[in-house]
């Protein structure tokens, strides 16, 4: 076996440890993507309301 | 702490942080990431299923660390009635559950190989399931009710009352029979672990932590945004039915 072969056999347990360090990086990746979208989603949201609400105060007057 | 109740100034100290906290992270993983991939060495007995130790032990301590965080930051909420501890503890639930979802998932797929079996339900397991599943209940009842200040409420009870867990989880392996070893980082003693495997643990969780950070920073940024979205709906309709009221005296009367 090479070293590289070797690597990603992991001593014969890679059907447990790929899939564990696999699952742990995709979940926290998603995580931090779905915050990042999630917060400027929000900020954007609130930029519109603030625009609706000032428009809103003119009409009145 | 009264600096910070002014939610507004605490977003700009955030803003402030995050880019420090995003290399640290960056940085911190990096380094433990290549170190427990390629540089340490397989265990005598466990062999490569060892390197699952690098991610299981990081989350479940992040699992710990953040439900410590959701229950502080609970009890300031209803004690102080500070207010950014309910905005706090609300962006760190989901990040904390994640990560107890990890430790358990991990831990199987660590356990088949190493003790035969997926699951048992000794003291330290069942224990952090119970972690997950308080999680999940104060995630829940935030959103269950019309108000959302009552189920702020709920959760925050629900999050102080379960704070019993996190002694139960850190001492079930000493309190307990438990299949799930013992205590081999922090103990009264010191730790057990050889050095070349301690590091890059110590490494890794400490990148986890700036993870923790980074995530939160961005949570705690959309909760904010999303109180002010509320208090504005709420001022417009408030605004609309003054000018309804008015408009009506005049074509009534």
């Amino acid at each position: 076996m090479t070293a590289v072969e070797e690597f990603f056999a992991m001593g014969g347990h890679a059907a447990f440890v790929w899939p564990a360090l696999g699952l742990t990086a995709v979940t926290m990746v998603v995580m931090l993507v779905w915050s990042i979208w999630s917060a400027r989603d929000k900020d954007r949201a609130l930029e519109a309301s603030r625009g609706r609400n000032a428009a809103g105060a003119e009409a009145e007057r | 702490m009264h600096r910070f109740a002014n939610p507004t100034r605490f977003l700009r100290f955030c803003q402030a942080v995050l880019p420090w906290a995003a290399v640290a992270c960056v940085l911190t993983l990096g380094v433990g990431v290549i170190w427990f991939l390629f540089y340490v060495p397989a265990d005598y007995q466990q062999g490569d299923t060892v390197r699952i130790m690098y991610v299981h032990v990081p989350a479940a301590w992040m699992a710990l660390a953040l439900y410590t965080c959701v229950a502080a930051g609970s009890v300031s909420a209803l004690v102080w009635r500070h207010p950014l501890g309910e905005i706090l503890a609300k962006a760190a639930a989901p990040i904390g559950c994640m990560f107890t979802a990890l430790a358990l998932v991990t831990g199987s797929l660590w356990g088949k190989p190493m003790w035969g079996t997926y699951w048992v339900w000794d003291a330290r397991l069942t224990s952090v399931l119970v972690l997950f599943f308080l999680y999940l209940g104060y995630i829940a009842l935030h959103h269950a009710f019309d108000n959302p200040d009552r189920g702020a409420r709920a959760a925050s009870i629900l999050a102080i009352v379960g704070f019993i867990n996190v002694p139960i989880i850190k001492f079930s392996v000493d309190w307990w029979n438990t299949l799930h070893q013992p205590a081999s980082v922090v103990r009264m003693d010191g730790p057990t672990i050889h050095a070349s495997m301690l590091w890059p643990l110590l490494i890794m969780g400490i990148g986890f932590g700036f993870y923790a950070l980074v995530v939160l920073i961005y949570r705690v940024r959309a909760e904010i945004a999303d109180r002010k979205l509320r208090r504005l709906e709420v001022a417009r309709v408030d605004a609309a039915e003054r000018s309804r009221g008015s408009v009506g005296t005049v074509t009534g009367s």
